[in-house]
């Protein structure tokens, strides 16, 4: 069901577009057509390449192969300057603005209006600031300092700053997720406004009910391929969540055969002021419990909760039996609960530390005598660990920084392991590693529940969850929003359950 | 382990450590002499403990400016005890100057620790305030020579086999931190916060409490060296070892310690102060103007960094961003 008759010519058109990162395909012949006046969704699971596809129409990244048309005529956007000087802008997931500087400031940051001698006129500056956040419905003085305003208003800014460039194509990354109600239907009606204005809007959103409230036509991306497009009009929602999920389970997953024993770990009533609430589930020996969810779910904010790394306002912990108090990640840790952080790069891995100090960071009392520690004992500890997990590095000495993604990822599973814990929170174990390296990781994960190890495992990907889950608990909204054991569980109604669309399948 | 060595940078300062002694020895016969080599190891002896102590504060990405006036005041304080009570026991005179330091040091850790201030407009601060209370505790008055007892100024000047003990002690503190650094948790947890403080709280260390650590052993060895110093020179007044803090940062820079936090090592610092410490004395011998000597030493530091810098490739610490 392609589309491809038109009323119209579209503004923008790509075709074969292909990009790769080291291991990774992001974008595979991807085409994406958009249309003057039009919405069309983009939608996905999490890392089905719809960023990567927004970081190419905006300069950001070059594609490897694949044509970009703007008005039928061929051309590259060999930087971001160039996207927006071909009228395409975004709103980016995440908002790049300036704390610092006023409203208007940030608005016309790098195309401010000049006066005489190429001096800012700031008269102007204001007065054009004032009339575009007027046009979007945004009641924000353009003198105000960026810093003095909420989530949504800093929103309402950047899609300003979008505005502010005479754009034709707008791309929204996600921009409803961060947005509470009332401005949802604010940005709706300024969707519709920049419609009529004739503008062509790609719409990437995980919320099937503002697609098929504002979209026109869809396009379905998966594991990097365009799958599926077409006109709203034509689709129902069961069928897009199928399109989105696809079979998708040819990633082969390791057996798990073994039955998890009795309970390790029970967690009651967790709650946190802004993050989650009343998050409650028991954990097995040598059980997989998956957590899944939506990007902002509050997943992670969980996990680090319970890991000690922020206070929850409520709620208990229980391991073994025994009542725990866990105030900092070193009572977490010492308990026998430990955590593999989702951000590699900030949160994992010491880079410019050997692999065998990284390793044996948290167990230094195990390799010391006499508070000394024992350089024999360190390297034994980490070759073990190191060489379970299949690692690849030229010597436990070298830097970690040397070290490609997966296996810094190995390092990061080896450290944690390491200090031999009972729980150990996996949070998107595999997100950004090669294929080889996921399955390799997924085979270990197996291996330790079988040894009787159990595991939290938070993931955005749906064959992930699937493939080594024995029980799955879905956020949404930093509340339990489903349960599921092994049987019943259904991509389609993890998808459902996430997104908060709820009908019987 | 040897090729790892020749090939960094510790081996390459040792090297032009070597160079320059060599060089000076071709102009003025004796210089290399090893009597004259300790003696500019016994006189460099406080930069030595004075880097060392820095080294962990720049590991763990802060810096602390105020050591040379926290020296200063103890270096006062320790002066005016001995000139008030010529009985005082060596012993406690010096536990009281390491005592006042780790004091001095303490203040500046808490205030990075708890208010999270930067460290480096906390120390600026102390700096000032540190060096204030030496002009309010003598009044602006100088303690001088006379007025010190024998055994104050003879204890660093006291040889054991043919090196005073103020080089001994220097020798001590770099054996203590080639140990204590490479060798112990608290060792290792300075150079994690330094490394990647957020990958440092997920492993159960407390960044706020590691620097502060850091800052309290800087201050406890800025007041041993309170003592040595005032000791060694047999004057206290208030501008003593004024602008040394900015010596102290640079034995460190030129022995490699990043100033981004995270990497460096007692080698590279004990030799960064060495290099410093001997252009200090050479440049005299060889009668360069003392403008000249700052000069030189500013260069030394110039040329230390970029060389640093350019051996930084081969390092990958930003990776392209995985497909999304």
């Amino acid at each position: 069901m392609k589309d491809t008759e038109t009323d119209a010519d579209p503004v923008l058109r790509l075709d074969g577009i292909c990009k790769t990162f080291p291991g990774v395909v992001a974008l595979a012949d991807v085409e994406l057509a958009l249309y003057p006046g039009q919405v069309t969704a983009l939608v996905g699971e999490n890392g089905a390449g719809k960023s990567t596809l927004v970081k190419v129409l905006t300069g950001i990244h070059q594609p490897d192969a694949g044509t970009i048309r703007v008005d039928g005529a061929e051309t590259r956007f060999p930087s971001a300057g160039a996207a927006t000087k071909a009228g395409i802008t975004a709103i980016h997931q995440e908002t790049v603005l300036f704390d610092e500087l006023t409203v208007a400031e940030n608005i016309f940051l790098g195309h401010a209006p000049r006066g005489r001698f190429g001096l800012v006129d700031w008269t102007r500056m204001r007065g054009d600031a004032a009339a575009i956040l007027d046009r979007i419905g945004a009641r924000i003085d353009p003198r105000t300092p960026l810093r003095e305003l909420g989530i949504a208003s800093k929103h309402l800014v950047a899609i300003a700053r979008a505005l502010s460039v005479d754009a034709r194509v707008v791309v929204m990354d996600e921009p409803t997720a961060s947005l509470s109600q009332a401005e949802i239907e604010e940005l709706y009606e300024l969707v519709g406004r920049l419609k009529s204005e004739g503008k062509a809007i790609l719409f990437i959103s995980h919320k099937f009910d503002e697609v098929f409230r504002i979209a026109d036509r869809y396009t379905v991306f998966r594991d990097g391929e365009m799958v599926d497009a077409g006109l709203i009009a034509d689709v129902t929602e069961d069928q897009l969540v199928e399109r989105m999920v696809g079979r998708s389970m040819d990633a082969i997953f390791p057996a798990r055969t073994a039955t998890p024993g009795g309970e390790v770990l029970r967690v009651e009533g967790m709650s946190h002021p802004t993050e989650f609430a009343d998050i409650s589930f028991t954990l097995r020996r040598g059980e997989i419990l998956g957590f899944y969810g939506l990007v902002g779910a509050g997943r992670s904010e969980f996990m680090q909760a319970l890991f000690g790394v922020t206070r929850p306002s409520s709620g208990t912990v229980t391991l073994d039996g025994r009542p725990l108090v866990i105030r900092s990640p070193a009572d977490a840790i010492a308990s026998g609960i430990v955590y593999v952080p989702e951000d590699r790069g900030r949160q994992g891995a010491i880079t410019a530390m050997p692999i065998f100090q990284n390793v044996t960071l948290p167990s230094l009392a195990q390799t010391s005598r006499h508070g000394f520690v024992r350089m024999a004992e360190e390297f034994r500890l980490a070759r073990r660990y190191t060489e379970r997990l299949d690692l690849r590095a030229a010597a436990l000495d070298q830097e970690v920084g040397t070290l490609s993604g997966g296996n810094q990822q190995k390092v990061v599973i080896a450290k944690w392991l390491a200090t031999r814990p009972a729980v150990i929170i996996l949070d998107e174990p595999t997100k950004g590693i090669d294929v080889g390296s996921k399955a390799a990781v997924h085979e270990f994960m197996a291996e330790l529940a079988a040894e009787g190890l159990s595991i939290v495992m938070v993931s955005s990907e749906i064959p992930e969850i699937l493939g080594m889950s024995d029980r799955v608990i879905v956020l949404r909204d930093g509340r339990i929003a489903a349960r599921f054991d092994r049987e019943g569980l259904t991509p389609e109604a993890l998808v459902r359950a996430a997104a908060g669309y709820e009908t019987a399948a | 382990m040897i090729r790892s060595f020749l090939r960094s940078r510790e081996a390459i300062l040792l090297a032009a450590l070597i160079a320059l002694v060599l060089l000076v020895e071709t102009r003025f016969a004796g210089f290399a002499a090893p009597s004259n080599l300790a003696a500019i190891f016994n006189d460099t002896s406080i930069l030595v403990i004075l880097a060392l102590g820095q080294m962990l504060v720049i590991l763990t990405r802060c810096i602390d400016l105020s050591l040379a006036s926290n020296l200063a005041l103890t270096g006062m304080v320790t002066a005016m005890l001995n000139a008030a009570m010529p009985d005082l026991p060596m012993g406690v005179l010096i536990a009281a100057a390491i005592g006042l330091g780790l004091l001095m040091g303490a203040f500046n850790g808490l205030l990075v620790w708890k208010l999270e201030i930067p460290s480096i407009v906390v120390t600026l601060g102390t700096l000032t305030i540190y060096r204030g209370l030496i002009f309010l505790v003598s009044g602006g008055e100088w303690v001088n020579s006379h007025e010190m007892s024998a055994a104050y100024k003879a204890l660093p000047r006291t040889e054991i086999l043919g090196l005073p003990l103020l080089g001994w002690t220097g020798a001590a503190v770099v054996a203590a931190f080639a140990v204590g650094v490479n060798r112990t948790a608290l060792g290792r947890a300075f150079y994690a916060v330094g490394g990647n403080p957020g990958a440092a709280i997920y492993t159960g260390i407390e960044v706020g409490r590691t620097r502060f650590q850091a800052f309290v052993i800087a201050g406890g060895l800025a007041g041993l060296c309170g003592y040595l110093w005032v000791s060694r020179y047999a004057v206290a007044y208030t501008d003593v070892a004024g602008g040394f803090e900015l010596d102290i940062v640079a034995a460190c820079v030129i022995g490699g310690i990043s100033i981004a936090g995270g990497l460096g090592t007692v080698t590279g610092a004990v030799l960064g102060a060495l290099f410093l410490g001997t252009i200090k004395n050479a440049l005299p011998v060889a009668g360069i103007s003392p403008f000249w000597q700052m000069a030189i030493s500013g260069a030394a530091i110039i040329v230390a960094v970029a060389f640093h810098a350019r051996r930084q490739p081969g390092r990958v610490i930003l990776k392209p961003e995985a497909a999304r």
